[in-house]
């Protein structure tokens, strides 16, 4: 049984069938790829863990419980954060206070009314906040506006308002597009050396076949809204199928 | 200090020293001069200008930090202000009472009208406050106000006003002399006042306006707490992107309703002002123009600024009372000094905008605020400070207009 499981699920939008009885075991503690051709369903297949769309059948259960039904903040709050395709950050606020929040999540829940605290004086939330910075190398940006970073350090960015939150399960779609070599290196031995340290499962969503093999344990091959294969990464290289669907048409 | 940042304890010094010289500061040409007119050391405008700071305090409290636009905060205002009215009818003339009164019942009537309009968001939100407030406007103005039933809570058209047969059960019906007694903060009467004349001068001290000062100087505090309190960042990350928040384990809808509650009593402290000032309450002071005034103030002054709305609602406020005033004789009188052909030239071409024409000076000014400062008269404010920093500090090399960031470690 994996931490996460899900079993039979399809959405349709309209005509168009995005995921078609797709069942998926991540084992616990695990790196697990889940790769496909533009349109195959990757990020559908996310919006459906995370609470954002309902799948028209089948079902999800995370650790145990069903993710079904639930809102999207209940579904981050029993462990569960995910780095978006295009970055969701707080474009008005500064670095540090888009990782605060997150930090002041994790402590205080869904809400929690602190009108007469100042967000200065929290200096634990500032530590934690200032340490994921610096996890991500974005420490001497932490006073600038977050609108005003490059796409690849708005991805930087949103990586450290997930690992703040400690997530059991971290979802990430296509965290390093958009960066350049050295910092897509360096997020892959930052995802390494958290994965090594942590108690974190995680579902990685990538073109960057560099980034996949480096990191994944076991990879999906998604097609059309089905999964076409699933394996260990060595067998997934050789397998005709996929360099058929997929590799064939990235190499 | 107060558990403020020295830039905030400056910021609230800086408002408290200008509110309390403001008798002084809105003063400064001499009675019976040309200019008098424009002077607006009056206690009847200076209390106005607090009293509306309040109400745009509050809404920015919802507007500047969530970025939820409402069409409807005239309601509270005027929901505050008939229930102060009441206290005074009921309990006595201690204002204290009568304004936690008006708080608490707009408090109460803000968490039903957010709660509701809160389920929508953007110009659905703004259209569910404003059916609202019209709701609240018609209550008042016809449903609750019929004077022959036993149930008038406004006396509709009229409007609320105390009456020597009202109960006042811990104050007294009438004064010694038979008058109706006036609203007072323990025995300081709200329209006392003390006339000092200096030379040409006279500067008017009035209890209400000191009175007044010091609740709008107490809110401006407690909002400066929220906007760098946690609560406040959440806030202002729900105007950022919302969809984050929720992907961050947030539930935003509290926070906001929240935000909608506090800035709701806040107006409801603003219609209490107004009515302890004044005590008569009617409801015209809930109509839809009343709403959109208090969005025009924060935007003039500067959305999610603290001190822009202040600004903002004292420029309106004087707008409104002194250039209303200006008639052709106040500007035969300015450009007397001109040929007379001229004179008469002048007086056509400023008359239109003075007076009656008042709005469309104010239309005018709204329009180059918007178009060329987006941040409202604080980032007018900002760019002149600016300006003067750059002249003072010595340029930082050859070329002033370029900056160059400090180099970075050479190891990189
Ligand atoms: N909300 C939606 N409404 C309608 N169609 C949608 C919606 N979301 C996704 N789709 C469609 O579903 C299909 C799968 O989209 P999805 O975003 O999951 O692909 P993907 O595998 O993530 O692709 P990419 O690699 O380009 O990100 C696409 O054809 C897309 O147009
Ligand atoms: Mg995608």
């Amino acid at each position: 049984m994996g931490i996460l499981e899900v079993k039979n699920v399809s959405k349709s939008f309209g005509g168009l069938k995005a995921l078609r009885d797709v069942n998926l075991s991540v084992a616990e503690h695990s790196v697990h790829a889940i790769i496909g051709p533009n349109g195959a369903g990757k990020s559908t297949l996310l919006n459906v863990l995370v609470g954002k769309l309902v799948p028209d059948t089948g079902s999800v259960m995370f650790d145990g419980q069903s993710l079904l039904g639930r809102k999207p903040y209940e579904i981050n709050q029993m462990g569960i954060s995910r780095v978006f395709q295009t970055p969701e950050i707080f474009g008005d606020l500064t670095v540090i206070e888009n990782v605060m929040i997150p930090c002041f999540a994790k402590r205080d829940g869904v809400f929690r009314m602190h009108a007469f605290e100042t967000v200065e004086n929290e200096a634990e939330i500032v530590a934690q906040a200032e340490a994921a910075l610096a996890d991500v190398g974005m420490l001497e940006r932490r006073d600038m506006h977050a609108a005003a970073l490059s796409r690849g350090d708005k991805r930087r960015l949103e990586l450290a308002m997930c690992l703040v939150q400690e997530p059991r399960l971290l979802l990430l779609d296509e965290p390093t597009a958009g960066m350049a070599r050295a910092d897509t290196n360096r997020t892959i031995e930052l995802l390494r050396q958290i994965h090594a340290k942590r108690d974190i499962t995680m579902v990685i969503i990538e073109h960057d076949m560099h980034v996949v093999f480096s990191l994944a344990q076991r990879i999906t091959v998604l097609a059309q809204g089905a999964p076409l294969v699933e394996d260990t990464p060595e067998n997934i290289k050789g397998h005709p199928k996929v360099r058929e669907a997929y590799l064939g048409e990235a190499a | 200090m107060l558990g403020l940042n020295r830039q905030d304890t400056a910021l609230l010094i800086i408002v408290a020293v200008l509110t309390l010289l403001a008798p002084f500061i809105l003063n400064p040409f001499p009675e019976g001069s040309g200019l008098a007119t424009l002077n607006a050391g009056y206690p009847d405008l200076m209390q106005r200008f607090v009293i509306y700071g309040i109400f745009a305090i509050g809404f920015n409290i919802l507007f500047g930090l969530t970025g939820y636009l409402s069409f409807g905060h005239a309601a509270f205002l005027g929901v505050g202000s008939y229930a102060a009215v009441w206290m005074f009818k009921l309990i006595g003339m201690q204002v204290i009472p009568a304004v936690l009164f008006s708080m608490a019942i707009s408090a109460i009537l803000a968490l039903g009208i957010g709660y509701v309009s809160l389920r929508r968001s953007g110009i659905y939100f703004s259209i569910l406050t404003l059916a609202f407030a019209q709701m609240c406007y018609n209550l008042a103005y016809s449903v609750l106000g019929n004077p022959n039933s036993r149930f008038n809570l406004t006396n509709g058209e009229t409007g609320l006003q105390l009456t020597l047969d009202d109960p006042r059960i811990l104050g007294v019906q009438r004064t010694p002399d038979g008058g109706i007694p006036v609203p007072n903060f323990f025995g300081i009467e709200m329209r006392d006042s003390y006339d000092l004349h200096l030379g040409d001068w006279v500067f008017t001290f009035s209890g209400g306006y000191y009175f007044a000062a010091a609740v709008m100087l107490i809110a401006f505090y407690i909002a400066i707490r929220i906007f760098r309190s946690p609560f406040g960042l959440m806030l202002r990350g729900v105007k950022s992107n919302q969809t984050r928040l929720y992907y961050t384990g947030i539930n935003a809808r509290p926070y906001t309703l929240a935000a909608f509650v506090i800035s709701g009593t806040y107006a409801g402290l603003a219609g209490g002002l107004l009515a302890c000032m004044d005590p008569l309450a009617g409801a015209e002071r809930m109509q839809w123009t009343a709403s959109g005034e208090v969005v025009l103030m924060t935007i003039l002054g500067g959305a999610g600024t603290l001190i822009g709305p202040v600004l903002g609602a004292g420029f309106i406020k004087y707008f409104e009372n002194i250039f209303s005033k200006i008639n052709d004789n106040v500007l035969h009188g300015w450009f007397a000094f001109l040929p007379d052909g001229l004179e008469d030239f002048m007086v056509t071409l400023v008359h239109p905008f003075v007076g009656k024409g008042w709005h469309l000076t104010l239309g005018i000014l709204f329009m180059l605020v918007v178009i060329f400062l987006p941040g409202g008269l604080v980032e007018g404010g900002q760019r002149i400070l600016g300006l003067f920093r750059r002249r003072k500090a010595p340029p930082p090399g050859p070329d002033p207009e370029h900056h160059p960031k400090p180099t970075p470690h050479v190891a990189e």
